[in-house]
């Protein structure tokens, strides 16, 4: 890894002021099991790292006007233990106890997981995210049996590693992210874009912005995460979904399904038309999976994750409303 | 939950106090917000004083910013218990405790694991005596080559302080982030479950 110089902010001001003088060399470090990974490849090789580690807002998970608030540096651990995350969000609970091992919750942060870069092979062998080489697709010359099947009409190719974002998206969880001057909030799903050229991120942070905390407004129990995996630690799901209900009476008033690692970003599919006025069973859930992933356009290498991922969304549905998929 | 284990600036200060940062960090760290734009809390490129608490002594070593807690343990204090496989958080032997939790040595930084009680293999047998734990994993022959063997005793004691009669399930989850190339699973399973709590 190449030598940078190290602070540790006391306060979010100091951070962005750090950042600031020099905005192009610097790069914000939590757990480090993500960053460190790409500083040691030499895919980033930033002069300054900032750590996060220091500033009291960023710790934590507390109750605020009816909202839940979890503090981006909270590490995935932690967000499993806690009883008040366990009541309001099933689906977040699973998806962090899905992340293996024990050794990586304790040191990855609720943060850090969202901003987790993408596993594209070439991005990580210093290719870009993109993945290109002279001007052509490495990945559709190459192996794309891990890569998105939705999405993916553009250049960007990748899948959205983060386990814990399609939990949030399904909740409706909102981000507060530290400008510099302020904080400002957005919809988790608004953390995330496909870019269209090599310079643009796959986030929709401004350089120096700060992930301060995650907050759930609302209590979500029928929410669930089911994820389908090739090894069950130490690797990321093939696919993933979290499925968010609205019950009334038993009666599906709302349904929220984000499919995870299938596209650049988090797939948001509202399937609420297909189950509304029903209690949800097994049919509907299939037909809502199947709607789900109607639109798949895989590579050459990768149309075994259709329905793969199709797995996956039946039975968070199902998982969801109580029942066993 | 996190307040109980989590961070308060009095360690956090007493853990770079002494002396990770350049001299003018300390009045800027403990002023905050107020703090001139241009303090010099930056350490590094080069070698900074670290100062690490290993299996109950603290060491103070001269190394750079991006020097991994493992390479700092193994290269600069000696000890070379926790062992270097993949280097990116993804096999487990280079495992070691910090304040009593299991965490990859390789993905963090040394000057980043100041303040803590960070605990290696060598220190469950101060005397050359195996503890329990480790004495299960002879008894059960949970090892071939060894190699990876102190990241899953490790693993193991870390579970066991916590919860003397884990399940079949919870012991695998607690193995779950160790890899053993030798494929010595049976016993080190038999092992982890086997040994009486925490040695
Ligand atoms: C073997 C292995 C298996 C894994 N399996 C999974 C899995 O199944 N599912 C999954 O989701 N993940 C998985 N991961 C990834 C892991 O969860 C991430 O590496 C981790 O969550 C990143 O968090 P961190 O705190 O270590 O972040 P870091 O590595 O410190 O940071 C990650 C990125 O986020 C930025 N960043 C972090 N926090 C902030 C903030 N508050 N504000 C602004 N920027 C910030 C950093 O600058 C950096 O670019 C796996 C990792 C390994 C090594
Ligand atoms: S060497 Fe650290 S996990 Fe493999
Ligand atoms: S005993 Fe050889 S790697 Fe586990």
């Amino acid at each position: 890894m190449k030598d940078f110089a190290y602070a540790v902010p006391a306060t979010l001001a100091r951070a962005a002021a750090l950042w600031r003088e020099a905005p192009d060399a610097s790069r914000f470090l939590a757990g480090g099991t993500d960053l460190l990974g790409m500083m040691k490849d030499f895919v980033i090789q930033p002069a300054r790292v900032i750590s996060l580690a220091a500033i009291p807002e960023l710790r934590g998970i507390r109750e605020e006007d009816g909202a839940l608030v979890i503090g981006a540096m909270t590490p995935l651990g932690d967000v499993i233990a806690s009883p008040l995350v366990r009541a309001r969000c099933p689906a977040l609970v699973q998806a962090a106890a899905g992340i293996k091992s024990p050794q990586l919750r304790n040191m990855a942060t609720l943060g850090g997981d969202l901003l987790q870069r993408p596993r594209c092979w070439y991005f990580r062998r210093g290719f870009g995210l993109l993945g290109m080489k002279d001007g052509k697709s490495l990945v559709l010359d190459g192996e794309d049996r891990f890569h998105a099947i939705l999405g993916n009409a553009g250049p960007a190719k990748f899948a959205s590693p983060s386990s814990i974002a399609p939990a949030l998206v399904a909740a409706g969880a909102e981000l507060l992210v530290w400008n510099g001057e302020g904080t400002r909030r957005m919809a988790a799903l608004d953390l995330y874009r496909t870019p269209e050229r090599e310079e643009e991120s796959e986030f929709s942070l401004a350089g120096g912005e700060i992930l301060v905390a995650v907050r759930l407004p609302a209590a979500r129990p029928a929410s669930a995460t089911c994820e389908v995996r090739q090894r069950k630690s130490l690797d990321w799901p093939v696919a993933a979904a979290s499925a968010c209900l609205d019950l009334e009476n038993g009666r599906v008033a709302g349904a929220r399904l984000v499919l995870g690692q299938v596209a650049p970003v988090p797939w948001l599919v509202d399937v609420t038309s297909l189950l509304a006025g029903k209690p949800l069973d097994e049919e509907g859930a299939k037909a809502a999976a199947e709607a789900a992933l109607k639109d798949a356009t895989p590579l050459a290498g990768n149309g075994y994750k259709v329905q793969v991922a199709e797995v996956a969304a039946r039975r968070a549905l199902l998982a969801a409303a109580g029942k066993a998929g | 939950m996190s307040e109980e284990r989590g961070f308060s600036r009095r360690k956090f200060l007493q853990g770079v106090g002494a002396g990770a940062l350049a001299a003018g960090a300390m009045p800027d760290l403990a002023r905050g917000a107020e703090a001139p734009e241009d303090a010099p809390d930056l350490a590094g490129p080069g070698p900074v004083p670290v100062t690490l608490d290993v299996n109950g002594v603290r060491t103070t070593i001269e190394v750079e910013p991006r020097v991994t807690l493992l390479d700092a343990l193994r290269s600069r204090l000696d000890i070379t218990g926790a062992k270097k496989v993949c280097d990116h958080g993804a096999c487990g032997a280079c495992t070691v405790l910090l304040d009593g939790r299991p965490v990859y040595a390789c993905s963090m930084l040394a000057i980043a694991a100041q303040g803590k009680k960070i605990e290696t293999v060598e220190s469950l047998a101060p005397g050359g005596e195996l503890n329990a734990v480790q004495q299960a994993f002879v008894a059960h022959d949970g090892l071939q080559c060894g190699f990876c063997t102190s990241g899953f005793v490790l693993a193991s004691e870390a579970l066991l302080r916590q919860n003397p009669r884990p399940s079949h399930e919870e012991v695998l989850e607690a193995l779950s982030g160790n890899l053993c190339r030798c494929g010595s699973y049976q016993g080190i399973k038999k092992a982890s479950g086997a040994a009486p709590g925490g040695g």
